[in-house]
Parts: C-alpha cells; sequence; structure tokens
C-alpha cells in the first residue's frame, strides 16, 4: 500500500514538472516575449532594442536556465543596469542591496513572480482570487453532489422503470448542456427584466421592480446572497450532474443485481431498507473516483461561469491573464489547475483502493 | 409594415391547444406524483382461471395515461405548426413559427423521407434498423437529422446572408420588418437582429452548417489517432505502453480551457505551434489505413501495392497540401517548401488551428478508451487462435480485435461528436473561434451575451440549437447502446 502511494507520489511529481515545463515553454515563446516586451518598454521598439530589453530584464539565455529560476533550482538573475549603474534581478526588490538578497527564488521557495499587468505580486493576486472561486466551487459541490446521487439511487434501484427513464433522460439532458448554454438560458429566464419570470413578478406586484436573481455575480465578491449567487452555483452544477447521476446509475443498477441483494429480497427485508442499508455503500464506490474526477471538469466550468457571470475568481484571473500575456501570472494560474488535477487523480485512486473491500484486503 | 406575432393566425386556434396540453401535463404529473406519494401503485396484470389476462387500473394508470395524451396532442399542436406554415406560406399569416417552419420546408420533407423508408425497412438495416425501435434513440436520430439537414440546405433555409448588416434592425426584436426591403429580399428578420444588425435566424442556420462541418471530421481524426496509437498500446503493453500512456495522461490533465489558450493565442500561433501539431497529427490516418491494407493483404503483393501506395500517394498529397502554404510568409520555413503547384488546398489558418486543437483534446481519452477495450479483448480465444495461426501481431489487432470493438466506439463516437461540438463553442464562447465574424454558435453566444439581460433574442436561440444537437447526440449514443446490448 505504501509502495503503491509512493509511485503514484512519483508519477504525479514527474507529470507536474513536464507540465510545468510545457507551459513554461508555450508561454515564454519568442512572439510572447516580443509582444511583452514591446508592451512594457515602448510600442515601437526594433527588434534589436527588443533583444537588449529582454536581456536587461531577465528574460535572456536559454530556456531551460530561465526555467530552473522559475522552478527555484537555478539561483535567480542578477544584473548592473548598463545605463543607471543599478543592480536588478529576479530576487531584488527595487533599491534593494544584492548581498541582502536570497540566491533563489522561484516557485519551490514559495514565490511566484511578479504580474506585470497589474504590477504586483503574482501571490497577492491569486490568494485572494482563489477564495473566491473556493466559496463558488465549494456550493457548487454541496448542491450537485447529493442531488447528483440521490437521482443517480432513485433511478439505479429500479432499473427500466419509469422513474428510472425520466431520470436518465433528466441526467442525458443535463449533459448535454454545457455552463454557457445553461448560464444564458438562466439569466434569460430569471435574471432579465424583459422576459421570463421577472417581469411577472414585478406585474403581479410580487417584486418591486428589478429582476428575481441577479444576472451578475460581482456583489456576490462582497457577501454571498441567495438571489446574486445561485444562477452561477447552478450554472455549474447542472452541467456535472448528469455525469455523476448516470454513474451513480451504472453503479446501483449493477449493486442491484447482485447474489446478496437478491437474498436479501427473499428473505423478506423490506425494499427500502435493502436499498439503504445493504445497497447504498457497495454503490457509492464507483461514484467517488468520478466525484473527484470531476473537480477538473468543474475547474473548466468555473471559468466559464465567472466570465459569464462576471465573478472575479480563479476562472477570470486565468483568462485575463491568457489574453493580457501577463506571463508570471498565467503560469501561476496552471500551477494552480494542474495541482488541482493532480491532487484529485491521486485521491480518487487511493480512496477507491481504500473505500472497495475487495482491494483493500487482498 | 408592422411586425409579427410569434403565432400568426395559427395561434387563435392552435395556442389555445398547446396551452390545453402543457396545463394538463402538469395537473397530470402533480396528481400521479401525490399518488405515488400516498402509495397508490399502477395496476398490475391478472391471471384469470380461464387463462385470460386482465388488466386492474388505479387512479395511478389514468394520470399516467393523462400524461401520454397530453405529450401527444402537445406534439399535435406543434406538428399543427408545422404544417400550417408550410401550407399558408406567407409569414404575415403564419407568424414567426409558421414562417420558420415555412423556411425549414426542405428539412422537414427530408426528415418524413427518411424516416419513412428507414421505419419501412428497419428490419434489413442491422444494427441501424434496430435505432427504430427505441423510442430514445428515434428522437436522438430525429434531432442529428434535423440538424444536418438544416447545414445542407442552408443556404435555402436562411432568409438573410450571415454577415449581411442592415444597421436599422440593430437589436430588434423578433418578427420585425425591415426598413426599406429589395425585391425578393426577405421583408422580415424573423428571430430579430444581433448587436450590428444581422438576422440572428440565418445566423443559427449557417452556424449549424459551421459546426457541423468542422465536428464529426475533427472526431473522426481524433479517433485515427487514437485507435492508431491505443491498438499497439493495448496489444503490446510494457514500454511502449507506459511511454503512451504518459503522454496521453499528461494532455488529460491539462484543464481544457488552459490548454485552448495556449493553443490559440495569436502569439503561440505566431511561433507556428498548431502547425507542428498538424504536421504530427495528420499524419495518422495514413499511417492507419497504409497499415490496414498492408496487414490484410500482405499475401497478395500486387493488390497490397495497389492499396497501399494509393494510399500513400493520395493521403501524402493531401497532407502536404494541408500542412503546408508556400503562399503565407509568416509560416516557419519548413511549411513553405512544398512546391506551389502541387499546393491543392489551403485551409483558413484559423479554421486549422481550431481543428488542431479539438483533435488534440479529444485524441486522449480516445486513446484510453480504445487500449482498455483492446486489453479486455487480447484475453479472447479467437485473438490466440489468431495467434496460432500465426497471424501477424498488427492483422490481429486491425483485423481481428477492431471490429469486435466497433459496438462501444460507434457509441463513444456519437458522444464525442456532441463533445466536440460543446468545445467548439467554448472556443467560440472566449472569442478564440475560427473568426470573430463566424456565425458558429459559440461565437454568436459570445456576441449576444453582453447585453443578455435587455436583449435577450441574439443569443438564446444559438445557446438552444446547440443544446438540441448535443441532446440529440447523447440520446442517439444511448439508443445505440441499449439496441446493440440486446442481442
Amino acid at each position: 500500500m505504501a509502495f503503491f502511494i509512493l509511485r503514484r507520489i512519483g508519477v504525479m511529481a514527474l507529470t507536474a514538472l513536464c507540465l510545468t515545463f510545457v507551459v513554461f515553454f508555450l508561454t515564454n515563446l519568442a512572439p510572447n516575449l516580443e509582444k511583452l516586451a514591446k508592451t512594457q518598454g515602448n510600442a515601437r521598439m526594433s527588434d534589436a532594442e527588443v533583444v537588449s530589453w529582454l536581456d536587461r530584464n531577465g528574460y535572456g539565455g536559454p530556456l531551460v536556465v530561465r526555467y530552473g529560476e522559475w522552478l527555484g533550482v537555478v539561483p535567480g538573475w542578477l544584473r548592473e543596469d548598463p545605463i543607471t549603474g543599478e543592480w536588478r534581478g529576479r530576487c531584488l526588490a527595487r533599491g534593494q542591496d544584492p548581498a541582502e538578497a536570497a540566491r533563489f527564488c522561484g516557485l519551490l521557495q514559495g514565490d511566484l513572480g511578479y504580474s506585470t499587468v497589474s504590477a504586483t505580486e503574482v501571490s497577492s493576486i491569486i490568494g485572494g482570487r482563489l477564495q473566491l472561486t473556493g466559496i463558488l466551487m465549494f456550493w457548487a459541490f454541496a448542491v450537485m453532489v447529493p442531488s447528483a446521487l440521490l437521482v443517480g439511487v432513485l433511478a439505479g434501484m429500479r432499473e427500466g422503470s419509469r422513474t428510472d427513464r425520466t431520470l436518465s433522460t433528466f441526467s442525458i439532458a443535463s449533459t448535454a448542456t454545457p455552463e454557457y448554454v445553461s448560464g444564458v438560458i438562466f439569466i434569460v429566464l430569471l435574471a432579465s427584466s424583459q422576459i421570463g419570470i421577472s417581469p411577472l413578478l414585478v406585474e403581479w406586484g410580487w417584486l418591486e421592480g428589478g429582476t428575481l436573481f441577479f444576472g451578475s455575480a460581482r456583489s456576490a465578491m462582497d457577501g454571498v446572497t441567495f438571489w446574486n449567487f445561485t444562477l452561477p452555483v447552478m450554472t455549474i452544477a447542472l452541467y456535472g450532474m448528469g455525469y455523476i447521476a448516470r454513474m451513480t446509475r451504472a453503479s446501483m443498477a449493477e449493486v442491484m443485481m447482485a447474489q446478496y441483494i437478491r437474498t436479501a429480497r427473499l428473505k423478506g427485508v423490506k425494499f427500502s431498507n435493502i436499498v439503504m442499508k445493504h445497497a447504498l455503500r457497495n454503490a457509492l464506490i464507483a461514484p467517488f473516483t468520478v466525484i473527484m474526477l470531476q473537480f477538473p471538469w468543474l475547474l473548466n466550468g468555473v471559468v466559464i461561469v465567472e466570465t459569464l457571470f462576471n465573478y472575479k475568481g480563479f476562472g477570470w484571473t486565468l483568462v485575463q491573464a491568457a489574453s493580457n500575456n501577463d506571463i508570471e501570472l498565467l503560469l501561476a494560474c496552471s500551477i494552480v489547475a494542474v495541482f488541482v488535477v493532480l491532487v484529485t487523480q491521486l485521491m480518487s485512486d487511493i480512496g477507491y483502493v481504500f473505500l472497495n473491500p475487495r482491494i483493500r484486503i487482498s | 409594415m408592422e411586425a409579427l406575432s410569434w403565432s400568426g393566425d395559427l395561434g387563435a386556434f392552435l395556442n389555445p391547444v398547446l396551452m390545453v396540453a402543457g396545463l394538463g401535463f402538469v395537473a397530470a404529473f402533480i396528481a400521479n406524483f401525490m399518488l405515488t406519494l400516498v402509495g397508490l401503485r399502477p395496476g398490475e396484470m391478472v391471471v384469470n382461471a380461464d387463462h385470460s389476462l386482465s388488466l386492474q387500473r388505479t387512479p395511478v394508470d389514468y394520470t399516467l395515461m393523462a400524461m401520454k395524451y397530453a405529450v401527444a396532442l402537445f406534439a399535435l399542436g406543434v406538428l399543427g405548426y408545422v404544417i400550417g406554415g408550410m401550407i399558408l406560406a406567407s409569414p404575415e399569416q403564419g407568424g414567426i413559427l409558421g414562417g420558420m417552419a415555412a423556411r425549414l420546408t426542405p428539412v422537414w420533407l427530408s426528415l418524413a423521407a427518411l424516416f419513412a423508408v428507414s421505419i419501412t425497412f428497419k428490419r434489413r438495416l442491422g444494427l441501424y434498423g434496430k435505432l427504430f425501435d427505441s423510442p430514445i434513440g428515434m428522437i436522438g436520430f430525429g434531432l442529428v437529422m434535423f440538424w444536418i439537414f438544416v447545414a445542407v440546405f442552408s443556404g435555402i433555409i436562411a432568409t438573410h446572408g450571415p454577415i449581411d448588416v442592415i444597421s436599422q434592425m440593430r437589436n430588434e426584436v423578433p418578427g420585425s420588418p425591415l426598413p426599406a426591403p429589395a425585391e425578393g429580399q426577405y421583408a422580415y428578420y424573423l428571430l430579430g437582429g444581433d448587436n450590428l444588425g444581422r438576422d440572428v435566424f440565418s445566423r443559427v442556420i449557417y452556424g449549424g452548417f459551421e459546426v457541423l462541418k468542422i465536428a464529426p471530421l475533427a472526431t473522426l481524426f481524433a479517433f485515427m489517432v487514437g485507435v492508431t496509437l491505443g491498438l499497439p498500446a493495448g496489444y503490446y503493453g510494457g514500454r511502449l505502453d507506459t511511454g503512451i500512456t504518459f503522454v496521453a495522461n499528461l494532455v488529460l490533465a491539462f484543464p481544457v480551457i488552459l490548454l485552448f489558450y495556449l493553443l490559440v493565442t495569436p502569439e503561440i500561433v505566431a511561433a507556428g505551434i498548431p502547425n507542428y501539431l498538424s504536421m504530427v497529427l495528420f499524419v495518422f490516418p495514413i499511417l492507419f489505413f497504409s497499415v490496414l491494407f498492408n496487414s490484410r493483404f500482405r499475401t497478395d503483393p500486387p493488390k497490397r501495392n495497389l492499396l497501399v501506395g494509393g494510399t500513400v500517394v493520395i493521403g501524402g498529397l493531401a497532407y502536404l497540401s494541408l500542412i503546408s502554404n508556400p503562399s503565407d510568409p509568416d509560416l516557419p520555413m519548413i511549411f513553405r517548401l512544398w512546391p506551389e503547384v502541387l499546393d491543392l488546398f489551403d485551409i483558413p489558418g484559423n479554421l486549422l488551428i481550431v481543428f488542431v486543437s479539438v483533435v488534440f483534446v479529444n485524441s486522449p481519452t480516445v486513446f484510453r478508451i480504445v487500449r482498455g477495450i483492446v486489453l479486455d479483448i487480447k484475453t479472447r480465444d479467437y485473438v490466440a487462435a489468431g495467434q496460432t495461426r500465426g497471424e501477424g501481431p498488427w492483422y490481429i489487432m486491425l483485423w481481428e480485435i477492431l471490429p469486435n470493438a466497433r459496438g462501444p466506439l460507434i457509441v463513444d463516437f456519437c458522444l464525442r461528436i456532441g463533445y466536440t461540438t460543446i468545445l467548439l463553442g467554448t472556443l467560440g464562447f472566449f472569442g478564440l473561434g475560427v473568426s470573430p465574424e463566424s456565425p458558429d454558435w459559440g461565437s454568436t453566444i459570445n456576441e449576444g451575451r453582453r447585453l443578455l439581460t435587455i436583449y435577450p433574442h441574439p443569443a438564446l436561440p444559438p445557446a438552444l440549437a446547440l443544446m438540441s444537437l448535443v441532446l440529440g447526440l447523447n440520446l442517439l449514443a444511448d439508443g445505440l447502446r441499449e439496441e446493440s446490448l440486446k442481442d
């Protein structure tokens, strides 16, 4: 068991290393750097000026060395500016004495670099944004998982019944509705002042002008309320729900066919008892894996929903960083995303082994 | 001219019908739910003493029956709109719904013909025919074929061009008349105008063409890549398997949106990364077919040489024309070496990039599925028999294992086209699509969402269109899976 976990962690570290290198390579291509030099320095720079700007700001030199600096295993660059005579470097705050600064400052030292667009430390931006996204994800999970499990168990306990067919069709429909479609439909139905429910409610005098729900979650960044957070949470939860529900249904249906369930039925155990006490625990092993693997998917959903609802969390930051060519911020976002994906994969692997008595005992 | 109403003259008669059907369904559903909660069950068959069967009806049965008839009535009402619209022809009488139904006439006729022929001969059509035994599969197939026919006839159906701008029609509501319609020009914007004054209805129709042009083909390429890599990985196992699986997991560990941003942004495109990717990915179909024919006809050299040679020459020519574009000076040297004369066709840069990134994102998943199936099938007896007969490994993979894996692969193919459609929509939604003017659904939703709460009509039709196509594909896959499991 320990060997299994160690091996998984080893593979995971290797994967993380490869992935970060790929992202680093793709964000540090020559055109990216040229654009960076022109936005930071002067839009009408000549090619030679671009090269010298890049060199002065630590973007020169071979890619592998810069990757090492960013990772924190190669000492950060340090140069004396030929014009002003000032010492500048990766680990140096402006005006700091080079002797006092740390030699290494990269990911391993917890230094994520400097965002060129917003002119602040990346770590200070990422922290707050992740917190906002964490709230969104928490609520999305809190809505999605219980309802998906309920739908799946109800559908799977009597395979082929009318309930099963209705709920299965519902889950298929929910997997066919990506976030940008359900979000648009929700906004039109519930948060538009022109059509949908809100004008009706205003007409009936149940609502004082405005709309029932808010079409933008900007106010949710200060305080989450039912009215500004329902739509984003529902939008994320709906797309993921169908998939988990279908997996739960398949697993539940399989368990209900098992011999021991038939034995219990023949002994005369009540159907509700069979479902609650005998079937449920075994049926929930497979969905656990799926729920864990749903995290990366949720990350996608978060990016779309945050863009659609103007909620300035992690996904919104990622989009902004990518479209503004904010290299270090984008790198940090990728690290977070890749980290979430790999950790959930690891947890789902280990969790599966722990939960499944057949593997655990052997 | 007056703006069109939604239902026109038909509404006076058909709206009450639809209303009754809807209310009846809701009432019956609530009644059914309550009765089940109270503990009533549907009636059961009872075997009488004289061996005849009788069905005892309970109130639950009556509510279910009411629901069934309500759905049937609703379907009839919708059919009434379609037929009414086709008969009345002029949009002033048929309203918006009737007008749209009239424009879609070729689609309705083709659908009716296709279903009539298929249902008549369904016993002779294999798995395809069996699809018509499952209502779910039939609905899914109907939705998919609807959009395919819309794409085929898009030039006839659309009322205006996809990028024709009439600036007075900016953000006009559905059914608005044109300010000064020219002779022969359709006088209304059936679903209103978008924020630039283009016809929403026509853009949704052309958008279907855009999406169906890319999604199935991209999925097919992803399958070629996945199958060509998954077969040997599963069959041989060992180092090869470990290596390819590791790379596949690398790609899968990227969140899709990050990957798209990394692949599609202008800087990355300027560095030629998507071109290198296409250079790698498009080799696989040629490889696949060469190995396929070679393993089958190895014992018959003339035929083998003809088929493999043909594949390599035709495929190679298409491949080189596809990846190289000598007239584009921005590309790296390697893509400009191929002579202009032999460059049969050029794919517009953005289209190629979108296509390649969608293939790239999809192929690792296909690889995993194929590998899993091969791991299962290679333990079967007929594979062992093939090995004892001295068949080569590639013959066993491509002509013994692959045909037996077709069931799950066909089902996954349908699902994956739907997923690819969603991916294309995502690209469009983030403004990374084929081109900013392109009428594909994702880009249209992206444009419409800015003013969504005030003008919902430009974003809603493409959203519903995308949903119905993906839903159709998912239902079709479900029906296929069910029917293929039956025997």
